[in-house]
């Protein structure tokens, strides 16, 4: 029975999958993902990976879709002359065979699974009770392998600063993206007030129980940049200039209370971000509440994009 | 089938709708978007991997599924710069082709070689 709930949702995630790829309007393709995004949420819940399917939902279906469809706005104009180099018949069909070859050999793949399957969870069990955190994957991100959630905080900083470098040098400094004007009665800024304040406390509840229940600061960081995001959109607030000192500091600060504490792990642990004993959880709990608004402001201006306007007042 | 096959099998079918996608979508935008189809089903052919893996009363293996999170991340932030790159040759340029021939007044807008 679960199997033909299974199969059902695979066939859905592939036909919106089809659907983004071959529709004509860069608009429907959009929103097609979206939809499609929210499905694989369901398909990670079905394969025993809340934290992933939150991530998903946060993630990959909101903020990447919102970017999408902003871009997608902002490209409209231009979506005419987009479309007239579509590759002829041959260079179709050669498409088509390539992809069909690279989709057969993962799923013969799929098909010669190793028994018994690989995996490291009875490690990770084991292991869990010296951090102090009841939530394996919080205890993979922030302890047995803490150096990737580091590099992937650095990432974002680069990927921050690639988007800013994309600016007109007329902007550098200023305000990023659009400043939105909306009705302050009308449904929008309605919205906004109402929906913010309760996301904002889901966003730090999701971030609060990461440590023992499926969440943690990436996903409650997606839900506090989507509120800032909104309550933007609806013209209530605007985008702070990029040049401010505060905006500066609160991008590197989450890195570096991370940078630091792995190298303080290195003077008295003798390793880079091994945690002494008995203090892994109040230092992984100092990490991630530094990593949080550091993560919530960098997403926000992802989405935002690179500075356009002067910088006033 | 188990679950893992099935999803592990619609995971290989959208990395190959991704590729297709990604080679005869003329418009930037949509090739950002087969990118992040490539990228999903990725992802998911890895989660199926983990859920292979549980055991000691977890649902999944954590440590591909942690690897995951910060790997859905890192793609929004490559998507984000991708976009923004889009943006910008529009601005640049007034148009957003990237076939080598096609903007004629790519080389007349621009200021600098």
């Amino acid at each position: 029975m679960i199997q033909i709930v299974n199969c059902s949702v695979a066939l859905l995630v592939l036909l919106l999958a089809i659907f983004t790829t071959v529709t004509r309007k860069v608009f429907a393709a959009s929103f097609g993902f979206i939809a499609y995004g929210l499905l694989l949420t369901l398909v990670w819940v079905q394969l025993g990976a809340p934290d992933v399917a939150l991530t998903e939902a946060a993630i990959g279906g909101g903020l990447t879709g919102v970017l999408l469809v902003g871009s997608a706005s902002r490209l409209r104009q231009s979506e005419a002359d987009g479309g007239v180099e579509r590759p002829g018949l041959p260079a179709r069909w050669i498409a088509a065979v390539a992809a069909a070859i690279v989709a057969a050999a993962l799923a013969l793949c799929v098909l010669a699974w190793t028994e018994p399957a690989p995996g490291l969870a009875p490690q990770t069990a084991a292991s869990m009770g010296a951090t102090g955190v009841g939530n394996p994957i919080t205890a993979v991100l922030l302890a047995f392998r803490a150096l990737d959630t580091l590099l992937e905080a650095i990432v974002l900083l680069f990927a921050i600063v690639g988007v800013w470098s994309l600016a007109p040098d007329r902007a550098w400094g200023g305000r990023p993206g659009r400043a939105y004007r909306s009705d302050p009665e009308g449904l929008l800024a309605y919205a906004a007030r109402v929906l913010a304040p309760i996301g904002i406390v889901v966003g730090i509840y999701i971030f609060w129980v990461g440590a023992d229940h499926p969440g943690g600061k990436f996903q409650g960081a997606t839900i506090l940049a989507a509120m800032w995001l909104l309550l933007w959109r609806a013209g209530l607030t605007d985008a702070p200039p990029i040049n401010r000192r505060w905006l500066r500091l609160t991008l590197v600060g989450g890195p570096i209370v991370f940078v630091v504490i792995g190298f303080l792990g290195a003077a008295t642990a003798g390793a880079f971000l091994a945690y002494p004993d008995g203090y892994a959880k109040p230092l992984i709990l100092a990490i991630e509440w530094a990593l949080l608004p550091s993560l919530a402001l960098t997403l926000f201006l992802l989405v935002v994009g690179a500075p356009q306007r002067l910088a006033t007042g | 089938m188990s679950t893992s096959t099935i999803f592990g099998i619609c995971a290989a079918l959208l990395v190959g709708f991704g590729v297709f996608g990604l080679v005869v979508n003329p418009h930037p935008l949509r090739k950002i978007l087969a990118f992040n189809i490539i990228g999903s089903g990725t992802f998911l052919l890895f989660g199926a991997i983990a859920r292979r893996g549980a055991a000691a009363g977890m649902s999944g293996d954590p440590v591909p599924q942690a690897l995951l999170i910060t790997g859905i991340v890192v793609a929004f932030s490559a998507t984000a710069i991708a976009a923004a790159l889009l943006l910008r040759l529009l601005e640049q340029t007034g148009s957003i082709s990237i076939s080598a021939d096609a903007p004629d007044n790519a080389e007349t807008d621009t200021d600098d070689p």
